[in-house]
């Protein structure tokens, strides 16, 4: 507010004379260039600190139990024990199979929910949409462990413990809040007129948005399944509270590693790179989507 | 000739039936090496219980408890058989969430279970878990660093000794540390150490009307000493390491002692795993001013929930694994080292695993001294050795094993580590109404 000194006086005032020659455009170009330059940097550096971790555990896999909790080093011969390992003593495809089922499985009942949810109020909103939206949110707000008792209790007596039905219903009510406030976004970016166009030419609410709403937010819709998936995909607090032996997914398959006697880095790190596997190669098959999703509307 | 189709017939009769009365049990474990073996001999059980199958649910231990405790509560039934510890059985007996064992078969052979032990497991003079493996606490050193030095273990090695050996062997710049003990906070962490640091320093959890102990002068004298020692002649970070860790630096030589789990031995003297397996001398935990709880007393067992809808199936696989015919099926399958420690006296009276295991008979004495009832100097209301055996103790051994940990770092004096942590105890054992 009170820096009112244009921005371009005193840059060109300091500025030696033969720079001044070559002209403002000349000037812009080579500051892009070290902006894309560092912009370059900065995002390779962001990308190495996200992505060590898992780098580190899928190299750790790799190791023997001893190298694993030695000091940390690069090179070593690589093994497959710890694979061969974890593999002997767990059904690995079980998990995974369970895993698939509950994360597919929530994420398509959670959009089947949320796109009617989201069109209502993305195009016939009332006086209490917004309270509405933000009560939904605010159900992530309470520490899932303060509603375990209730929900172990009514899954007890809905004899839905350690099912995979059980476990579609919690993700599918967990995710509900995210996909709606997701898809409500796309669809409010979506101009009014082109639903009305096809209304004047006697289409129904169903025809409305299977036809025009639904093909004409994909990319939106398709990200907000994927971040569904993955959030499912990840999710270690219900699935190791409401599942024992039968419906339990990869989370329950990587806890089964870590031991308080004994060594186990290496094997729970062949276990973790197991179960993060599938779905890093879903989000590499499918980052063009997610990416074009997220930023959907985002350049007006 | 019709005898000759008789027997095939019924014998197809009976497996019909078995069958159609299969019964499955799940079991709740932790991923703990003796657990592994377990559940690889998963067949041999079904093979002689051809009417029972087994299903595993293998678990960190802190979330084992959780999920565990959880379902008993609520009765959820979602499993037939618990791994706990000796902490939690008497509590959960008390509150009739597991099935009192009255009906063990003669072939069991309950007396054969060590008495501390069975002691621990059983409330009332009923048992309510059987145990799987047992460990106490002793002092594992560097026999070569030791000979080297011209130092001689004593029959019973004191603290004071301990600090001195630790002072002349550390020798960090080479990666050699004095001594390794636990640092890591949590009640079955730090605090299992701590907790016979103070015990044999003559200090006591609480006294005989619940009032805790922590600012007593015997606490003091412990922790600072306990403070002094690692801080100065431990490995840097000590108070991130729990067993696991100094297992590892152990058997990397990187310290000339470690007091620690029993349970350990094997492991150590397995040249496989151990760089020192050579050089293994052990002793019994150091004493300060009494012997009385210088080492503790732990068991991993298996129980019942009174919430399992197979109560029979379940007692005849937890009186399979915990009895001798699994121990000498272990032994046979997997070596005599890793047969499942500390549960029976058969056990250390077997040539076999005195000859692969030199070290039995020290942890068969620790283990028989080891008195839970009877483990501080003073008086003391409670039962257990590490632990105090009340539902309250988990949240405050934890509370006050991160405010010990705060001083071994150095970010709180001893002193002001303990008056904090007495205050927490106090409101704790308040709220839980022990006393206004």
């Amino acid at each position: 507010m009170f820096n009112k000194t244009p921005t371009s006086g005193p840059a060109t005032a300091a500025m030696p004379p033969a720079q001044q020659a070559l002209g403002a455009q000349g000037i812009g170009a080579v500051l892009a260039r070290h902006r894309r330059l560092w912009l370059a940097l900065l995002a390779w550096t962001i990308t190495f600190v996200i992505f060590f971790p898992i780098f580190w555990m899928v190299l750790t896999g790799f190791k023997t139990e001893a190298q694993a909790i030695a000091d940390p080093t690069l090179f070593f011969t690589p093994t497959l024990d710890s694979y061969a390992a974890v593999q002997g003593r767990a059904d690995y495809l079980k998990f995974a199979w369970n895993s698939v089922y509950v994360s597919f499985g929530s994420t398509l009942l959670a959009l089947l929910i949320g796109i009617p949810a989201a069109y209502s109020m993305a195009f016939l909103p009332t006086k209490r949409t917004k309270g509405t939206l933000l009560w939904m949110l605010s159900t992530k707000m309470l520490p899932p462990v303060g509603v375990l008792v209730p929900i172990y209790l009514i899954f007890r007596d809905l004899g839905m413990l350690d099912t995979r039905i059980g476990l579609t219903v919690i993700y599918t009510l967990m995710n509900l809040p995210i996909v709606i406030w997701m898809l409500y976004t796309f669809f409010k970016d979506l101009p009014k007129d082109i639903l009305e166009a096809g209304r004047m030419d006697g289409a129904s609410t169903l025809q409305e948005v299977l036809y025009l709403l639904i093909p004409l937010t994909l990319p939106g819709i398709a990200s907000t399944g994927l971040l569904s998936v993955i959030l499912s995909w990840n999710e270690a607090f219900w699935s190791l509270n409401l599942t024992s032996s039968r419906a339990a997914p990869l989370t329950a398959y990587i806890a089964s590693f870590s031991s308080p006697e004994g060594l186990f880095w290496a094997k729970l790190s062949a276990a973790s790179t197991m179960a993060v596997a599938p779905i890093l190669i879903f989000g590499w098959l499918t980052q063009k989507q997610m990416v074009r999703g997220l930023t959907f509307g985002a350049v007006k | 000739m019709k005898l000759t189709h008789a027997l095939p017939l019924t014998a197809l009769v009976a497996a019909v039936s078995a069958a159609a009365q299969a019964q499955e049990i799940t079991v709740a474990t932790v991923n703990n090496n003796d657990m592994v073996i377990m559940q690889s001999l998963t067949d041999e059980f079904e093979q002689a219980y051809p009417g029972i199958s087994v299903n595993w649910v293998v678990l960190e231990e802190n979330v084992l408890r959780q999920r565990t405790t959880t379902d008993i509560a609520t009765g959820g039934g979602q499993f037939d058989v618990m791994t706990i510890g000796t902490y939690e059985v008497p509590i959960w007996a008390e509150r009739d969430w597991l099935v009192g064992l009255n009906g063990l078969p003669d072939a069991y052979q309950v007396d054969d279970l060590l008495r501390p032990v069975r002691d621990g497991l059983s409330r009332d003079g009923v048992l309510h878990a059987l145990p799987f493996y047992g460990e106490s606490s002793m002092l594992y050193y560097r026999q070569d660093l030791f000979d080297e030095h011209g130092i001689e273990m004593p029959e019973q090695p004191s603290w004071e000794e301990a600090r001195e050996w630790a002072s002349e062997l550390h020798d960090p710049d080479n990666g050699l540390y004095g001594i390794c003990l636990r640092g890591k906070p949590g009640w079955g962490e730090n605090m299992a150490f701590v907790s016979t640091l103070v015990n044999t320093f003559g200090g006591r959890w609480f006294d005989e009307d619940w009032n805790p102990e922590i600012d007593s002068p015997e606490w003091q004298a412990a922790i600072e000493f306990y403070v002094d020692l690692l801080g100065n002649y431990g490995p840097p970070g000590a108070s991130s390491n729990g067993f696991n860790e100094n297992l590892a630096l152990f058997s990397g030589g990187r310290c000339a002692m470690w007091v620690d789990a029993t349970s350990a031995a094997g492991r150590l003297f397995d040249p496989s795993e151990s760089d020192v397996a050579e050089a293994l001398g052990f002793s019994q935990a150091p004493i300060a001013e009494t012997p009385k709880g210088s080492h503790w007393l732990w068991s991993w067992a298996l129980a019942i929930p009174a919430t399992s809808q197979q109560q029979d199936a379940a007692q005849q696989f937890i009186t399979w694994a915990t009895s001798r015919e699994y121990i000498e099926l272990v032994g046979e399958r997997h070596g005599w080292t890793s047969v499942p420690p500390g549960t029976r006296t058969s056990t250390y009276e077997d040539e076999r695993y005195i000859e692969a295991a030199p070290f039995a008979s020290f942890v068969l004495e620790a283990m028989e001294n080891a008195d839970p009832t009877d483990s501080t100097l003073k008086p003391s209301p409670y039962i257990g050795v590490q632990f105090a055996g009340i539902p309250e103790f988990q949240a405050i051994g934890t509370q006050v094993g991160q405010t010990i940990a705060a001083a071994l770092t150095g970010q709180t004096t001893v002193e002001q580590a303990l008056v904090s942590a007495q205050r927490s105890a106090e409101r704790a054992m308040r709220q839980a109404g022990y006393y206004d």
